[in-house]
């Protein structure tokens, strides 16, 4: 599937007929004094196409206090759609969407099951960006998406067009695939961004110098929140971790997070369970007896930390512990990406503009894939080139950054490929904190707060001095 | 075009008439959290005045004549005209989606309108209310400059990272010129032989000669005990006689005074927390800083290149304008 395809319609009302919009000007216009004796004489220009009829538009839109209308988000997502139309001659980049389809179990809230473009539509935001840049520079940036569920089929489509003269291919598949792709294409004019795997032995020990991680490691989410912890003087933390296997290891990322920044773990208790129908009629009944009798008994504590990556029953602790303590970790407070309620930044352009184009809230996967295309757009209106040994050499230099909404520059780190970034900590609603918390010092950058630094890296595929 | 002068000139007797008594200027402080402007006295450095304006104050100009005071108001989606002298509400400007800076045309009229939210450049006349021309250009624009000539206005867009030359004769972008990351505010010199285009992302300040549409030079900040990736320009202030140049830092609390003919930065002031926009008083002898964190301004004594004082304004201070 591409994008630029089925380019939307624009509505009858804004037909490029000059004397109609000005009439429907008028009937909208309160504040319009005279009359319109001349016909307007500055005449939207040319250089964008979206300006037909625009400058008619009625003028003060409803304030921000209800959310806009559809109409006038048409609009707008037409006027930016229509800034990022490639122009003629432009020099094509293109960019690979990579997706392994697995099955996982439903999430206990209807709120949290993912849209089926979970990262697509990320992906097709960073794409429109990228050409509103590339409109300017004569570039334009084309994306495809490959789905599949069988990682060998993926692998095999990305050598196909690695060799067909694709160079950036963005992952969002388990580590083990993306260490496939990585192999498989290691001797080709091609970068994986791994945008989807929190591994952190995909930076560490299973590192591979063509891939560069937009997904934060678990050890930078698990820092980002044990940071929180100790501003808050929260030392005493009861762990319960999860059956599966990325329980276990986001457990370990906190384990090493909690000795790092000075917090003790009281006790560690397992939590298994049956993840069976995530819906039954009146579940709540029995829940709200599991989970007190499960946590009761525990070592004094300031907080309950929750490890239950898949989301299979974390969710159910908040309010239901047996005693009244704060719930964090994937539960509760968690540290994230992204957040559909951060604004800060300047992000709520840029999460309206995602609203447009996707009719939904922006996810951390959306965010994680947004960067990765944006990295490649980046590099290329810095280096003014299309080509893929270029661009790659380009986003390895010590001068590449990326703005990307959080209040500073984000660099990839030179010894492993992860791109630093800082972490939101979030609940439902609202971003609670950003970290590194102020006080966590680093003689380079504070970012190299979270995760696994320089120092301790097992990572040797990088040329690291 | 005819009865856009008409007014002027009444506009401008009106102000004759009133300028008599010599009174202190005036610096009004938009409260983007705080839905108010803060009103300060540049004599007595006293708050005087709190008014109370539309949600999300961010820019803040005064009219030619200094009559008006305009305000975007960017989550009510227009521009606040105010009385500058009775503070009472005069009339409501049309501003298109999200307007967060602006600059007045040299002559005085019209306005141009950065729509963060729509990648649009909003051209409307104060006078009749009426929008004359919308100007596509990057995502997210924001700073906006006025060559004191009147031929261009330049926007700067936050994400595409470029400055866009408009020419105000056709309403269309004739130039784009790439900085760094996160652009934010673009200011002429007097006599507007140079361009200084802040890269908030980017950590640096561009300078654009305007007429070879070219950067000259790049500033870059180095202040020791201040992280690099806290030192990011936004506000810039040039002195009338182009000797000077003060760059706000955000969260580095620190202005940088800049030698505008070497552009070597010649001293760093500390201010209060997050300092994005700058104003000088008419006579040049004081300028102010806002400090979004920390609720306050700050006040320079320009000539000596002091901190004197602050004063504590509304949440999260944004722009100022100061009146004579």
């Amino acid at each position: 599937m591409g994008f630029g395809t089925g380019a939307p319609r624009r509505p009858m009302s804004f037909a490029p007929l000059f004397g109609v919009a000005a009439l429907l000007s008028f009937s909208t216009l309160a504040l319009a004094q005279d009359a319109p004796a001349e016909p307007k004489a500055e005449q939207p220009p040319a250089t964008a196409p979206a300006a037909t009829g625009e400058a008619e538009r009625a003028a003060t839109p409803a304030p921000s206090n209800v959310a806009p209308s559809e109409a006038d988000e048409e609009k707008a997502a037409e006027r930016e759609r229509a800034a990022a139309k490639p122009v003629a001659g432009a020099e094509k980049i293109g960019i690979v969407l990579l997706r392994e389809l697995h099955e996982r179990p439903p999430p206990l809230s209807l709120l949290d099951i993912p849209p089926a473009d979970d990262g697509i539509a990320g992906a097709k935001l960073a794409i429109q960006d990228n050409n509103t840049t590339g409109r300017f520079m004569k570039q334009e940036f084309v994306l495809d998406v490959v789905e599949n569920d069988k990682p060998d089929a993926l692998v095999a489509e990305a050598v196909k067009r690695a060799d067909a003269g694709q160079g950036f291919f963005v992952v969002d598949a388990p580590a083990k695939t993306v260490l496939a792709l990585a192999d498989a294409l290691k001797d080709k004019d091609a970068v994986v961004f791994n945008a989807g795997a929190p591994d952190d032995d995909l930076r560490e020990e299973n590192c591979r110098v063509n891939v560069k991680h937009t997904s934060p490691a678990r050890s930078m989410m698990a820092d980002a929140l044990a940071q929180y912890m100790a501003w808050k003087r929260w030392a005493k933390w009861f762990l319960i971790v999860g059956p599966q296997p990325e329980d276990k290891l986001f457990a370990e990322a906190l384990k090493r997070a909690a000795k790092r920044f000075g917090a003790r773990i009281v006790e560690e208790r397992e939590f298994t369970y049956e993840p069976g129908g995530r819906r039954t009629d009146g579940g709540f009944e029995q829940v709200q007896q599991q989970i007190p009798s499960f946590t009761q008994k525990a070592p004094e504590h300031d907080i309950q930390v929750v490890a239950d990556e898949g989301g299979l029953f974390g969710e159910y602790f908040p309010y239901r512990t047996w005693d009244a303590k704060p719930v964090v970790g994937t539960a509760g407070l968690y540290p994230t990406s992204w957040h559909p309620a951060m604004e800060q930044w300047g992000a709520t352009q840029f999460q309206n503009r995602f609203k447009r184009l996707a009719k939904r809230t922006m996810r951390p996967l959306d965010y994680n894939v947004w960067t990765a295309v944006r990295a490649v757009g980046e590099a290329a209106t810095r280096k003014k080139s299309s080509s893929v040994k270029d661009l790659i050499a380009y986003m390895r230099a010590p001068e590449f950054e990326l703005a990307a909404f959080k209040g500073q520059k984000l660099t990839f780190r030179a010894w492993n490929g992860q791109l630093r970034q800082p972490i939101l900590l979030a609940t439902a609603k609202l971003p609670v904190t950003v970290s590194p918390q102020p006080g966590f010092l680093h003689q380079l950058t504070e970012l190299d707060t979270l995760g696994i630094d320089k120092p301790e890296t097992k990572c040797k595929a990088f040329d690291n001095k | 075009m005819k009865t856009r002068s008409f007014v002027l000139a009444l506009a401008s007797t009106a102000l004759l008439a009133a300028a008599s008594p010599a009174l202190a200027a005036t610096a009004f402080v938009s409260n983007e959290k705080d839905n108010t402007v803060t009103v300060i006295d540049m004599e007595k450095l006293e708050v005087t005045k709190t008014i109370k304006v539309g949600q999300r104050p961010r820019g803040i100009i005064l009219t030619k004549d200094h009559k008006w005071l305009l305000v975007c108001t960017s989550d009510d989606n227009r521009i606040e005209v105010y009385d500058a002298k009775t503070y009472e509400k005069v009339k409501i400007l049309p501003s298109g989606p999200d307007p967060e800076l602006f600059v007045l045309h040299p002559s005085g009229n019209p306005l141009y309108i950065a729509n963060e939210d729509d990648n649009i450049v909003t051209v409307v006349d104060i006078e009749t209310g009426k929008v004359l021309a919308e100007v596509p250009v990057g995502v997210e624009p924001e700073g906006m400059g006025a060559s004191p000539d009147g031929k261009y206005i330049v926007n700067t867009s936050e994400t595409t990272n470029m400055a866009h030359f408009i020419d105000t004769k056709t309403n269309e972008t004739i130039e784009n010129i790439l900085v760094d990351s996160r652009p934010r505010v673009a200011e002429f010199n007097t006599d507007g032989t140079q361009l200084w285009v802040s890269a908030e992302i980017g950590g640096t300040v561009s300078i654009i000669d305007p007429a070879a549409k070219k950067i000259i030079h790049k500033v870059t900040f180095e202040i020791p005990g201040v992280s690099k990736d806290a030192i990011q320009p936004v506000g810039v202030r040039i002195t009338q006689d182009g000797s000077k140049a003060f760059v706000a830092l955000g969260p580095a609390n620190r202005v940088a005074v800049v030698d505008a003919k070497t552009f070597a930065v010649e001293k760093y002031l500390l201010v209060g927390q997050r300092v994005w926009n700058l104003g000088f008083t008419p006579d040049q002898k004081l300028m102010v800083t806002t400090n979004g964190t920390s609720n306050d301004v700050s006040i320079v004594d320009v000539a000596n290149l002091k901190v004197i004082k602050s004063i504590p304004t509304g949440r999260y201070p944004w722009g100022v304008v100061i009146a004579p």
